[in-house]
């Protein structure tokens, strides 16, 4: 049928010889040709570029002297606080964002709440850099509404208790103004994927909800929730916009590092600057990679 | 039962509270530009400060530009890997995902590198520089362009269209046009809005390639010294945000909001 189709619509003119007419699937790889060359220009060469640049000295010699350069207390130190802050808001905004898709999908809330929520998450998750940031300005700043409100109405300054927006924890809490959305939205389809007859099976042979969960929901959500979370990590870890236009630049994130580098090669040694960026990359490579095993495993009991 | 319902509640509210809390406090400070009155003052200002439209404009101009190559790439892609090479498929699909390990600020420095010098000078000339922002966006898009397309085909069965119009002596461009993509109208639509919705706010790769000829940028350095200017701005860019996300959701009802899961760069 296929092939008759095919000798139909090419048979307009002239039928070709029996050998051409099966075309041979060696030149089907020519059609994806335009992909792969785009692909290739502007993902493949500027990340080999920069992962080239890493292991050549100032002359273009091959040298380990930028990878070691990467293990000096201040690199390491921007790396770590990156790692902290994307670690902290993907915990926070995981659970969070469990607890709310479960507070949305389990029932007992209208369902306008519920749907006008879900469409909120899809927003607030989209609503991120620079004007994230000033929003949180606007909020929580030195003359924020809430940092005002709360010291004139509850006599609570936020500053003289230690918080500052732009440091460490006013990162976090602004970051997950776009995590907890985000996990929210990939989350509820595995929750809604938790079958009744799970449930109803573990209470007639005599569960308590805890046995339950216990015993059924966590492992069979665990893939699914770590999988999460480390999507949450990947995305605060390159993030660069909302932490530039927060702090002014002044945290030590590697992003920040690597923006200015770019603008004015604060290391003094532009190699190093590429080896920064694609240290960035091994370590997004890596989380991404145990999403994807995490993925397939939550699929395995969660595919209808 | 009760209680549980009490906790459900409980993070409803936390949540509700947290996300709407920044939201009115940068709208009340946008309406007091003007000393001791509500006025939208902020934003008549805002109105009449050209380099804000103009930046408007530049950046719906690359989004624009940004959905038709992003689309041109991936449609005739997607439906060839179907037709043609099944097998080629997986490969694509990881290819497309690869952009997730790139951060942005990694993928402009690498661009930079590449294209400020050697064979291809992009960043000597306006029209190569813009072109290089293009290239990037639908970089940083490919995931979400790649999904929506591929969910798209699945939803029609390509294959057997394919050899429907065949067999009635359709010429190919006959095929994509009056076939193929009238039914991916909805799965288009939907990637170009949020393609859409990735660019026009975008700061990271625009500030490096063209500065402030692009909204994101704008946005930033208004903030730096125009803080009523910046909440009236704030406020429209979240709306833009929220249209383009009612859009994906209205053209795509069929569950295939599955592409605006996640976002552009943060």
């Amino acid at each position: 049928m296929s092939s008759n189709a095919r000798i139909v619509a090419s048979g307009g003119n002239r039928p070709k010889p029996p050998s051409l007419r099966k075309s041979p699937p060696s030149f089907a790889w020519l059609g994806v040709l335009p992909f792969l060359l785009f692909v290739v220009l502007f993902l493949f060469l500027p990340s080999l570029s920069l992962f080239v640049g890493g292991f050549q000295d100032a002359k273009g010699n091959f040298t380990l002297e930028n990878i070691r350069g990467l293990f000096t207390p201040f690199i390491l130190n921007a790396y770590w606080v990156t790692i902290k802050i994307s670690l902290a808001t993907a915990l926070m905004g995981g659970i969070v964002g469990f607890f709310l898709a479960y507070a949305l999908v389990a029932g007992g809330v209208p369902n306008w709440v519920r749907s006008s929520l879900m469409t909120f998450c899809g927003v607030a998750s989209n609503f991120a850099g620079v004007p994230l940031a000033q929003a949180f300005i606007f909020t929580l700043g030195r003359v924020g509404l809430l940092t005002v409100f709360l010291r004139e109405a509850l006599h609570i300054d936020l500053y003289e208790q230690g918080f500052n927006l732009y440091s460490f924890w006013g990162l976090s809490v602004t970051y997950l103004y776009f995590q907890l959305p985000l996990m929210v939205l990939i989350i509820t389809p595995p929750i809604e994927g938790l079958r009744r007859e799970w449930r109803e099976a573990a209470e007639n042979l005599g569960a308590t909800s805890s046995q339950y969960w216990w015993h059924v929901g966590v492992p069979v959500l665990m893939p699914s929730l770590l999988g999460s979370m480390i999507l949450l990590f990947g995305n605060a870890f390159g993030a660069y916009a909302t932490a530039l236009s927060l702090t002014g630049g002044l945290i030590n994130l590697v992003t920040i590092l690597i923006g200015s580098q770019i603008k004015g090669d604060v290391l003094h040694n532009p190699n190093l600057g590429y080896a920064l960026a694609f240290g960035m990359v091994v370590v997004m490579a890596v989380v991404m990679s145990i999403y994807y095993v995490l993925r397939r495993r939550s699929e395995y009991w969660l595919k209808k | 039962m009760k209680k549980n319902l009490f906790w459900n509640w409980f993070w409803i509210f936390i949540s509700l509270t947290y996300f709407f809390i920044p939201l009115y406090a940068t709208f009340n400070f946008s309406l007091k530009a003007r000393k001791g009155e509500l006025s939208l003052l902020a934003y008549q200002q805002m109105m009449e400060d050209p380099r804000i439209l103009r930046s408007l404009i530049f950046s719906t101009e690359i989004g624009l530009l940004t959905i038709l190559l992003g689309l041109l790439l991936m449609v005739p892609t997607v439906y060839w890997v179907r037709l043609k090479a099944p097998r080629l498929r997986p490969v694509i699909e990881f290819i497309s995902l690869l952009p997730f390990v790139i951060p942005a600020i990694v993928l402009v420095f690498g661009l930079i590198r590449t294209y400020s010098g050697g064979i291809f000078p992009l960043t000597n000339t306006y029209t190569g520089t813009n072109f290089l922002l293009i290239a990037g966006y639908v970089v940083i898009g490919l995931p979400y362009l790649y999904r929506s397309v591929d969910a798209g085909m699945s939803a029609i069965d390509v294959v057997t269209l394919t050899e429907a119009a065949q067999s009635l002596g359709a010429s190919w461009p006959t095929i994509m046009l009056r076939v193929i993509i009238p039914n991916l109208r909805s799965a288009m639509l939907g990637a170009a809005f949020l393609t859409l919705a990735i660019v026009l706010g975008e700061f990271t790769v625009a500030t490096f390639l063209v500065g402030l000829k692009a909204f994101g940028p704008v946005i930033w350095q208004v903030g730096q010294n125009r803080a009523y200017e910046a909440s009236a701005l704030v406020i429209v860019s979240f709306i833009i945000t929220w249209v383009l996300m009612g859009l994906i959701n209205y053209v795509g009802r069929r569950g295939a909001a599955d592409g605006s899961v996640a976002a552009g760069p943060r």
